[in-house]
């Protein structure tokens, strides 16, 4: 318990976590490169043609990481609102409302990629099926999430009471997963993450895996690079932002 | 060979939008944490300086 109370402190510790991020920026973007050029590559060039969507189904390497990084934002924002409500760490408030942003703009991706691979294949852009229409909300809940946070002149109350909103919002998230299973929808079901293999073919499969994961490392890479950017602002009057500073001024 | 590969088998329409809208997105998420760090380093440069943000002295 002591070591993880020490660790927790520390982690929790603005100074220490704008360090360590910065250090880590170069590692991240080295591995995201390494996972999203083969895996763009794979997928534009080697992956075959699908026998029943012929060429088109290649959206899918935009579309389905897009729509996984959409959930698993919310998720990781939601574990945030937790430990920010129950800890009190300050860092977890500026990790979930610096991720809302990002999670939006995938969510943003996933429905407008989704309704660009509809529209030759269903024959439409848009319908309001189970999938399609609770991946709304969840852009509805990212975009709310952000204007409440700004609604507030005090960041304390806003974070509070995005935290709340955050955990009351996870709801939709197993909503949007068992869609297809729970309702009779026009979004095929799932492919990869099912109990048995999955039903896709492996040359098909690995670029899908590589952009996931790609996309992954992005969204730490970027969190970080907000969350660097945050804590500059939040921690102006600070001893290690002014050290900072000045050092930064002499260049 | 290139100009097949563009055509995307009749689909162009919709393949390279994704992915251009993809990219984009990325780009996006990547620029604006940048310009932010860079406008927030410079804001505490000019507080910890004793300066406004417009860069003149605070008399």
């Amino acid at each position: 318990m002591n070591w993880f109370m020490r660790w927790f402190h520390r982690f929790g510790s603005p100074v220490w976590f704008y360090r360590i991020a910065g250090k880590w920026l170069p590692w991240l973007s080295g591995l995201f490169l390494l996972l999203f050029i083969p895996g763009l590559y794979w997928g534009l060039f080697v992956a075959p043609t699908d026998y029943q969507q012929g060429e088109s189904f290649r959206i899918m390497y935009v579309h389905v990481p897009a729509a996984w990084m959409s959930m698993f934002i919310y998720v990781a924002m939601a574990v945030c609102a937790a430990i920010a409500l129950i800890w009190r760490m300050k860092l977890a408030d500026v990790v979930l409302i610096c991720s809302a942003p990002v999670g939006a703009s995938f969510t943003f991706l996933a429905l407008i990629t989704g309704s660009l691979w509809g529209k030759p294949m269903w024959g439409t852009y848009w319908v309001w099926d189970a999938r399609l229409t609770s991946e709304l909300i969840l852009l509805f809940l990212y975009l709310g999430i952000m204007a409440l946070y700004n609604a507030f002149e005090e960041k304390r109350t806003a974070s509070r009471a995005v935290a709340i909103l955050t955990l009351v919002g996870v709801v939709n998230i197993p909503i949007i997963h068992y869609s297809v299973v729970w309702w009779n929808t026009l979004h095929q079901g799932a492919s990869v993450s099912k109990m048995d293999a999955p039903s896709i073919h492996v040359d098909m499969l690995i670029p899908l895996i590589l952009l996931g994961l790609a996309f992954q490392v992005f969204y730490v890479l970027v969190l970080f690079l907000r969350v660097r950017a945050e804590l500059l602002d939040r921690e102006l009057n600070t001893g290690w932002v002014r050290q900072l500073a000045l050092e930064h001024d002499d260049d | 060979m290139m100009t097949e590969f563009l055509q995307m088998g009749g689909y162009a329409l919709y393949v390279w939008p994704s992915f251009a809208l993809g990219m984009l997105v990325l780009l996006y998420n990547v620029a604006v944490p940048l310009l932010t760090h860079r406008a927030a380093l410079r804001r505490a440069a000019d507080f910890h300086a004793g300066r406004r943000t417009n860069g003149e002295q605070i008399q």
